[in-house]
């Protein structure tokens, strides 16, 4: 059956933490549920708002630096504990930049007191010297996964982390162990904006059919027809290595 | 002449004559306006040009700074500023890095580095800006917006607000800062300096949004942090905006505009107040963006006493820039060449070509390049309201070298399959291929990232379509 069904998206702070077309994760995500029957309910959180209950699938984005602090403070305690108990009970999750870097244990500023993260990843980021810019593609368990950096933060992984992949090309974490991004159970942490998922949809799919299993126990998931996406992931790669 | 001031003069000689070199070179190599490298061989031996230049100007200097406007507003300043009878040296063809503008002023420059001109108008661009400001001492400073734009070149709009307003803290009475005011992050950067400030905006109910477009940047205010609320908004985050938590507005207008009149890609007319002064303006060049473009440009030149006939006069007769909005006759279609940027302005071109109908009028081409002048990021492009377009029948095709991801994007904001048509990367071929889908007679809408512009130009200019721009 694929009619009737429902997914919920949580996208964290849309309108503070939206930092240059993350949104467009979102998109991909509503639509790649619409165009197989199934209603996509995308909630906004914001500053002061519970997470949603029903949550299946949860987006958080990059936001300046004014925004992040702000959003800290609004994470610690029972926003920061339903998000890694979600995480946990098998919710897809995907974070972007600055979002990635408040998952974490914490991210430690130049010149200002460290924003506490909430741990949901074993991972570590502090502000660097070097503002890493360009196109990266990253060899994963998904395949090729395509995007462009703009982060001056690196990011450590701890013993307990398994990283997105590595990069084939760009800086990825943080320019010096080749690591890109995170994985935790159903959930990401990435430096890739581009948007992200539109032009990699083999994991956009794979958080769509987590979010299914969270919520149905099945992840009944037919195939779309992707050659627009194909086409779009294939020219980035090829401005990616030819840019590099 | 003390041996110092001799030899600070020789480099200045040496630095102009090396730019005209440098420019004459270009050109006859055939390779475009040669509009940035003389600028950068004549910074590098006299890195003061720009300064000794503008200082030995008896009108002193205009600096036009903004995200979305800026070429097109320093036009019509220009524009006004020539009618009224000065010689004015303006960095005219769009090229606003430092580099651009020290080009144009060598090559408008005497060999013996007189400015070759009264008065200066200085487009600069967001990052250059403190610099320009540091080395020029403006007389005026025209502040038209700020929107999210390239953050891989300019960083993000928190830092750029930041640079501005640290820049701005060093202007003294002497200077005059003419600013939107409908924007509430130039109302901030503003506030509290040593220039004077004149505030411009948009008065009544036509015209206006429903609510903040994806792509503007959430709106706060900077008294208390609270989200800002509008009596009206009208471009992005611009409009009659208070705070509801403190009561902070938006500044009492100096100069208003109201009774916006928009005549689809042709032209547009508002009337303007000014103290107890109201004037009606039209002028060639469509869309509400290009109503705050003249609105700034008549509230700068009001302000320097250019007589309102005078501006009246040089607005009617005013041409865009090139690209910025532009009509051209090729293989008996009639094309519009209208620039794309950033999300804003690539919103608000929507907006006029749609004119309202939530449906574009005839078949678009859309080129994105993704080099550096163009922002090498296209993420960007998620940040644009195209879902807008999903409604509609015409063909949209794609091309340039992130064409793909451009089809991407109009696939998922629900534009059917069929009518997304994914043309080869390269512009020439995307351009024919495109061209040979509109019966011929009809028109046809091209809107490209900036090289991509400048490309398709060639490309016409080389078959005979249109004049090379630097030619203008």
């Amino acid at each position: 059956m694929t009619t009737d069904r429902t997914l919920t998206i949580a996208w964290l702070y849309g309108t503070k933490m939206n930092i240059y077309g993350d949104r467009g994760n979102v998109l991909a995500l509503a639509q790649r549920a619409r165009w197989r029957g199934i209603a996509p309910d995308v909630r906004e959180v914001g500053l002061g708002q519970p997470i949603p209950a029903a949550a299946d699938i949860f987006f958080f984005g990059g936001g300046q630096d004014q925004a992040q602090i702000a959003v800290s403070k609004d994470l610690a305690g029972a926003k920061g504990e339903a998000i890694r108990e979600a995480v946990e009970g098998g919710a897809a999750l995907l974070s972007v930049c600055g979002g990635y870097q408040l998952l974490g244990h914490e991210y430690r500023p130049h010149n200002a007191d460290p924003l506490p993260g909430i741990g949901l990843f074993d991972v570590d980021s502090e502000a660097g010297s070097e503002r890493f810019i360009g196109n990266v593609v990253v060899d994963s368990r998904w395949g090729a996964l395509v995007g462009f950096e703009n982060h001056s933060g690196l990011t450590f992984l701890g013993d307990a982390a398994t990283p997105l992949g590595k990069v084939r090309v760009g800086r990825g974490n943080n320019g010096k162990d080749g690591t890109e991004g995170v994985v935790y159970k159903h959930a990401i942490g990435s430096y890739l904006h581009g948007s992200l998922l539109p032009k990699n949809p083999v994991l956009a799919d794979w958080l769509l059919a987590a979010g299914l299993r969270r919520r149905y126990g099945a992840d009944d998931l037919p195939p779309l027809p992707n050659g627009i996406e194909e086409a779009a992931h294939a020219s980035a790669v090829a401005r990616a290595v030819a840019t590099r | 002449m003390s041996r110092t001031a001799a030899l600070s003069n020789i480099r200045l000689m040496a630095s102009v004559a090396s730019a005209k070199v440098t420019a004459a070179g270009i050109r006859t190599l055939g390779r475009g306006g040669g509009t940035s490298a003389p600028g950068l061989v004549a910074e590098r031996i006299d890195p003061g040009l720009l300064g000794k230049l503008t200082a030995r100007l008896p009108d002193g200097a205009i600096v036009v700074a903004g995200t979305n406007g800026k070429t097109t507003t320093s036009r019509m300043i220009a524009d006004i500023l020539a009618a009224s009878g000065l010689e004015v040296v303006h960095n005219r063809s769009g090229s606003n890095l430092v580099r651009g503008v020290v080009s144009a002023f060598a090559s408008q420059a005497t060999l013996t580095g007189r400015p070759g001109g009264d008065i200066a108008v200085i487009e600069t661009d967001e990052a250059a800006f403190p610099e320009v400001v540091r080395l020029v001492r403006p007389r005026l400073i025209l502040l038209n917006n700020l929107f999210r734009d390239q953050l891989d070149r300019y960083g993000e709009l928190d830092t750029i607000a930041r640079t501005w307003r640290a820049s701005l803290a060093q202007l003294g009475p002497e200077s005059t800062v003419v600013f939107n005011a409908d924007d509430p992050g130039l109302t901030s950067v503003t506030q509290g300096i040593g220039a004077s400030r004149v505030a411009f905006g948009m008065n009544g109910q036509q015209h206006t949004l429903e609510s903040l477009p994806h792509a503007a940047d959430a709106a706060t205010c900077f008294t208390c942090g609270a989200d800002l609320a509008y009596k009206a908004l009208y471009v992005s985050h611009l409009g009659a905006w208070f705070c509801p938590a403190c009561g902070e507005a938006r500044p009492a207008l100096d100069v208003a505009g109201s009774d916006i009149e928009l005549e689809g890609v042709e032209s547009l007319a508002l009337t303007i107040d000014r103290g107890a002064e109201s004037d009606r303006y039209a002028i060639g060049v469509p869309g509400f963006y290009n109503a705050y473009n003249t609105l700034a440009a008549v509230a700068a030149t009001r302000h320097m006493g250019i007589a309102r006939e005078t501006v009246q006069t040089a607005l009617v007769r005013f041409r865009s820039a090139f690209g910025r909005i532009e009509r051209v006759a090729y293989r008996g279609r009639r094309l519009t060449l209208a620039l794309v940027k950033n999300p804003v302005g690539f919103n608000e071109v929507l907006r006029m070509l749609t004119g309202g109908t939530g449906e574009l009028l005839a078949p678009t081409l859309i080129a994105i390049n993704d080099l550096y002048a163009d922002g090498r990021d296209v993420s960007w492009l998620w940040d644009v309201d195209f879902e807008l377009l999903a409604g509609g029948r015409c063909t949209l095709a794609t091309t340039g070298l992130r064409g793909a991801d451009m089809a991407n994007r109009l696939k998922y904001a629900g534009v059917a399959e069929s009518r997304i048509l994914a043309l080869p990367e390269g512009l020439a071929r995307g351009l024919d291929g495109f061209v040979d889908t509109i019966p011929e007679g009809e028109p046809g809408y091209i809107l490209p990232t900036y090289t991509a512009m400048l490309e398709i130009r060639q490309i016409l200019t080389d078959r005979g379509a249109v004049e090379s721009f630097w030619e203008q």
